[in-house]
């Protein structure tokens, strides 16, 4: 029997199925594109799912104050003034677009007493501005997509007999590599994971639209998917990364019991009126006020308790923080001895408002509670902690059309996996719209890329046969090293040396660590065979685990300074010069991760003159503040 | 804290397996994906089985728990006895790829036959206005998580492949429902439809679908109930349903959509017999590897991709004869047929 790699033709490859991965690939349709969707499990359970609170947009339903312009504010406050000024800018002014075009395709948020959608308060936002369906927001985005992929799978089939003639879905299937002409995209190569038979998708353009990285750490909110994939297909391929030494932990993960240690309490649960105390029972967060903050947040417990319901002549509780700032806090009380017995701290409901209300606002919250952990949290509280939660560092992308930076042409990125957007701090809420602002530009621009094309890229057989020579080397070492147990061992390493707070030492430690682990996943053996063989997958994604982990580890060592989700204890506090800069991660020819520093985009003038004189003197160099001065002056 | 317990999993593929035997520690507050995974991790690598978010969003991780249809990430382990054997199995509904890993191909087939939202005209994105009361009816069924563990018990299909390609199944009654209750969909025939094109007559309300959905939808009484007894408002006739429990095809009347929405016929569930691939349609044998490691590389163009030319979509005929790598057979020297790199 003649073995075969399935061979297809598109014209835009997407992978990923997310949020980010959907929404480009209906913009690629709707382009007239013949469009595949490339997904590592079932259509529909992309990581997406899981995101709980909502999407940020500044439709001004809940509070008419609100619009794109404080937006943009919160946004590049959040992330510390490191973001892409024109990524905020376009995400902030897009974003409204973006939530309503999704009425269209069905999907039904929550609603106003007039009708419109509902919003509600978040971490970081200056007004309530996240639309939402109760605490499952990221199901409603993604059902959504999914069913307007549909919608488009049935026009084709009326017109065509097809369902699958112009878009197709390639559930269960992996990407392995890249594959370029020249420095040109000319397709994908990978495997089914059902059957364990190859594939390779030939094709102009290429979305990356893989998620995040999470996987690298013990404690963590995201599932097996989120093992750097589309970082490092980028990386090979040529593309660069900006931003890694960014991760953000979520501060409120669950740690106990300890099998859902990780998994997620949303950040509504503060927005709603809950409240972190320790095991002392204070409330400790007016403790943690930063400088920067001072003037937004309620200094006495009186006064964060009326902003609930009066936001206007209140200032907003300090749970309400922003998320790098609450972790740090919970990680301080916890070390300080004040955590509980699991090593968390208490965020509490169930003294705040009747247990109805409770049921009726965070119903997944009490439902995920009651299922997992068996608490009550209208009883009694939860036990939290921070945990690994969302990268901000990516793909180094250009804003407007999202089409990767370095050597190669036909390469897009959107979503998690795209950096920039975020700076050095991603507000709750500001992902899902990042997902659908910059996933309908990358398809829009994939396409547009396809149509300037003169002549379409041709794949070598050579690259073929070598991506599968490196897809099949740890079944033909059925007796090598365990992958579970190196994908632990690298969990230890970074969780332990690269986590929330880091040391020039332990990062040096951590990149000498990851090195012997290199040589150790070049051995890693699988047992079995090629059928659904969760060991195989795992053995073939450890590679990609480890390059995102060297170049999250030496960014960290490489940024003296403490910003956002970066927190270096030999660095304490934010040092201007450093907000200058980005750190760019490449590879080499040898595959070693090259560091470089690059310039921060300038923010144009109008933008700049959104931000007070004085706020801007906490981020900004005197050589900045000179400028600045002279423009208001004009 | 840990103890040992024991642990029955269904090891196979479609070709046959059986349950085979485990001594796993567990502790304090597992669940059963939990020792799943440890059992990945320690004793059996190749163990297959889907999950994703661990917290019961995704739906990936349906199973058969003791016989009943569960989420593994949903199933504390603290809820069975201290020496109860534990066993697991697939889903049964469904066919079996390998170990606790079915083909929920049909789920997606029919959820791809369901017609889709239907936007109001002349209504701008940013204007849609509905009540929170409104909209709360088919949010109920938007919470659905597609673990298919409902399709999975539905007494109509467990066991009965035969009614497969005429029933959708509770997962597509709530999905019709939803859009029937949707405050602006456009259509007006989803209960029509369901009864004429996803076999809404099979159903003789036992509610097992109901007892086993994990986001507790009440898909028998908000659903399906409502569904039926809008069709009957409709015929003014309530003893046309009753008086037939069990449709066939052609015994329905008022078809709506029967031609453009042409529904699945083959017996393997999987529609590429009947003329309409799927997604997840494809070989199911691994191919082998060749002596030297490697695997042949070869072409294979499938219909459904738009038919794009052989030879590449920009190539322009006659080709150059310099790039023509076409080699002659050679007698003798081919008889096992087209080998090797196509190019
Ligand atoms: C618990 C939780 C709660 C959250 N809550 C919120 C929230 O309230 N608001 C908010 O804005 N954000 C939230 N987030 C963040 C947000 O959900 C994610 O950042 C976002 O969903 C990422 O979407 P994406 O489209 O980039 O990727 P994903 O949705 O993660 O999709 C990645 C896709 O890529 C595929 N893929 C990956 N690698 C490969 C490969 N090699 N080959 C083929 N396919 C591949 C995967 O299978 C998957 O389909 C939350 C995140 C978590 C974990
Ligand atoms: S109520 Fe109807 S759909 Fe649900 S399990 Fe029973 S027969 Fe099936
Ligand atoms: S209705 Fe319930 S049981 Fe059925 S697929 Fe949806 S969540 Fe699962
Ligand atoms: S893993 Fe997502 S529902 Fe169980």
């Amino acid at each position: 029997m003649t073995t075969r790699i399935e061979r297809h033709h598109y014209d835009v490859v997407v992978i990923g199925a997310g949020g980010a991965g959907l929404r480009a690939a209906i913009e690629a349709r709707l382009a007239g594109k013949r469009t595949a969707i490339i997904s590592k499990s079932l259509f529909g359970k992309a990581h997406t799912v899981m995101a709980e609170g909502g999407a940020a947009a500044a439709m001004g339903n809940v509070n008419s104050r609100d619009n794109w312009m404080v937006h943009f504010r919160d946004t590049m406050r959040g992330g510390k003034f490191l973001n892409n000024f024109r990524m905020a800018e376009l995400h902030a002014k897009e974003a409204p677009e973006r939530i309503w075009e999704l009425e269209t395709y069905g999907a039904l948020f929550d609603r106003t007493k007039d009708g419109k959608i509902s919003q509600r308060n978040f971490g970081g936002h200056e007004y309530p501005r996240l639309a939402h369906v109760g605490d499952r927001t990221g199901l409603e985005l993604i059902r959504t997509l999914q069913q307007k992929i549909v919608s488009l799978q049935q026009e084709d089939f009326a017109e065509t007999g097809s369902y699958d003639a112009k878009i197709k879905v390639f559930a269960e299937t992996t990407i392995t590599e890249l594959l370029l002409d020249g420095d040109q995209v000319a397709g994908a190569f990978g495997y089914y994971r059902e059957s364990g038979e190859f594939l390779l998708l030939e094709a102009p353009a290429v979305v990356l639209a893989t998620g995040g990285v999470g996987r690298s750490y013990k404690v963590t909110s995201n599932s097996w998917e989120y093992t750097g994939d589309g970082h490092a297909l980028a990386l090979r391929a040529g593309a660069t990364l900006i931003n890694m030494e960014f991760l953000q932990f979520h501060p409120t993960g669950m740690v106990w019991p300890p099998s859902v240690k990780g998994i997620l309490v949303t950040e509504s649960v503060r927005g709603d009126g809950g409240v972190l105390r320790n095991s002392d029972g204070k409330r400790f967060m007016f403790d943690y006020v930063p400088d920067v903050f001072r003037k937004q947040y309620a200094e006495t417990e009186e006064e964060a308790d009326r902003w609930y319901d009066d936001p206007d002549n209140n200032r907003r509780p300090p749970e309400l923080l922003p998320r790098d700032e609450v972790a740090r806090a919970i990680n301080n009380e916890v070390k300080e001895g004040r955590g509980t017995k699991a090593g968390g701290v208490f965020l509490d409901v169930s003294t705040r408002m009747p247990a109805e209300r409770i049921v009726k606002r965070l119903p997944s919250m009490y439902h995920q509670f009651k299922e997992l952990a068996d608490v009550d949290i209208t009883k009694q509280p939860m036990e939290v902690g921070p945990t690994c939660h969302y990268v901000m560092g990516g793909v180094e992308v250009d804003p407007d059309s999202a089409a990767a930076s370095g050597r190669v042409t036909g390469l897009f990125a959107a979503g998690e996996v795209s950096g920039g957007m975020h700076g050095s701090n991603r507000l709750g809420g500001n992902s899902l719209s990042d997902l659908l602002v910059f996933g309908k530009r990358a398809g829009e621009h994939a396409s547009a890329y396809v149509d300037a094309l003169a002549k379409r890229p041709k794949v070598a057989t050579a690259d073929v046969e070598a991506a599968l020579d490196v897809a099949l080397a740890p079944l033909n070492r059925q007796s090598g090293e365990n992958p579970y147990t190196l994908q632990q061992d690298l969990q230890a390493v970074m969780g332990d040396l690269v986590g929330i707070i880091r040391r020039a030492g332990e990062l040096t430690d951590a990149l000498k660590r990851l090195q012997e682990l290199k040589l150790r996943v070049a051995n890693v053996g699988a047992a079995g065979g090629r059928r659904y063989n969760p060991g195989w997958h795992l053995a073939i994604d450890l590679r990609n685990m480890l390059v995102v982990s060297e170049c999250t580890a030496k960014a960290a060592l490489e940024r003296e300074e403490s910003r956002g989700g970066h927190t270096r204890e030999d660095f304490p506090g934010m040092n201007p010069q450093w907000r200058k800069v980005n750190l760019v991660c490449s590879l080499d020819k040898s595959g070693d991760v090259h560091l470089e520093r690059k310039p921060l985009p300038k923010m144009r003038g109008e933008l700049i003159s959104l931000f007070d004189r004085t706020e801007l003197s906490k981020y900004l160099t005197d050589d900045e503040l000179i400028e600045f001065d002279a423009l208001e002056a004009k | 804290m840990g103890t040992k317990r024991h642990f029955r999993v269904w090891r196979g593929d479609e070709s046959g397996g059986d349950i085979q035997d485990y001594d796993v520690e567990v502790n304090d507050g597992e669940v059963v994906l939990d020792i799943i995974h440890r059992l990945q991790a320690t004793q059996t690598p190749d163990l297959a089985c889907r999950w994703n978010c661990k917290a019961g969003k995704c739906g990936s991780c349906s199973m058969e728990i003791n016989g009943k249809p569960k989420l593994g990430c949903m199933t504390r382990m603290s809820t069975f006895e201290e020496d109860e054997t534990v066993t697991i199995t697939p889903l049964r509904t469904f066919p079996i790829i390998r170990d606790l890993v079915t083909d929920v191909t049909f789920n997606y087939e029919k959820a791809r036959e369901t017609p889709a939202f239907a936007p109001p005209a002349g209504v701008a994105p940013g204007q849609y206005r509905m009540k929170q009361v409104d909209v709360e009816r088919s949010q109920e069924f938007r919470k659905c998580i597609e673990c298919f563990l409902c399709q999975n018990t539905c007494h109509v299909v467990r066991d009965h492949e035969e009614n497969k390609a005429a029933f959708s199944g509770p997962r597509y009654f709530i999905r019709a429902a939803e859009l029937d209750m949707h405050p602006l969909d456009a259509r007006t025939d989803r209960k029509d439809y369901a009864q004429a094109e996803q076999g809404l007559g099979f159903c003789n309300i036992t509610k097992c679908c109901t007892e086993v959905c994990p986001e507790h939808i009440k898909i028998t009484d908000n659903a399906i109930i409502p569904m039926k007894e809008r069709v009957v408002d409709r015929r003014y006739d309530p003893l046309v349903w009753l008086g037939r429990k069990i449709f066939r095809r052609d015994q329905l009347d008022g078809s709506a959509h029967g031609d453009s929405m042409a529904p699945s016929t083959s017996v393997g569930v999987t529609g590429v017999a009947a003329g309409t691939p799927f997604s997840s349609a494809r070989p199911s044998e691994a191919a082998p590897v060749r002596d030297d490691g490697r695997m042949d590389v070869a072409e294979l163009a499938l219909p459904q991709q738009g038919g794009p030319s052989p030879f590449g979509d920009d190539q322009e005929l006659p080709l150059p004869p310099g790039e023509i790598v076409y080699n002659h057979p050679a007698p003798g020297k081919d008889d096992t047929g087209p080998k090797g790199d196509a190019h």
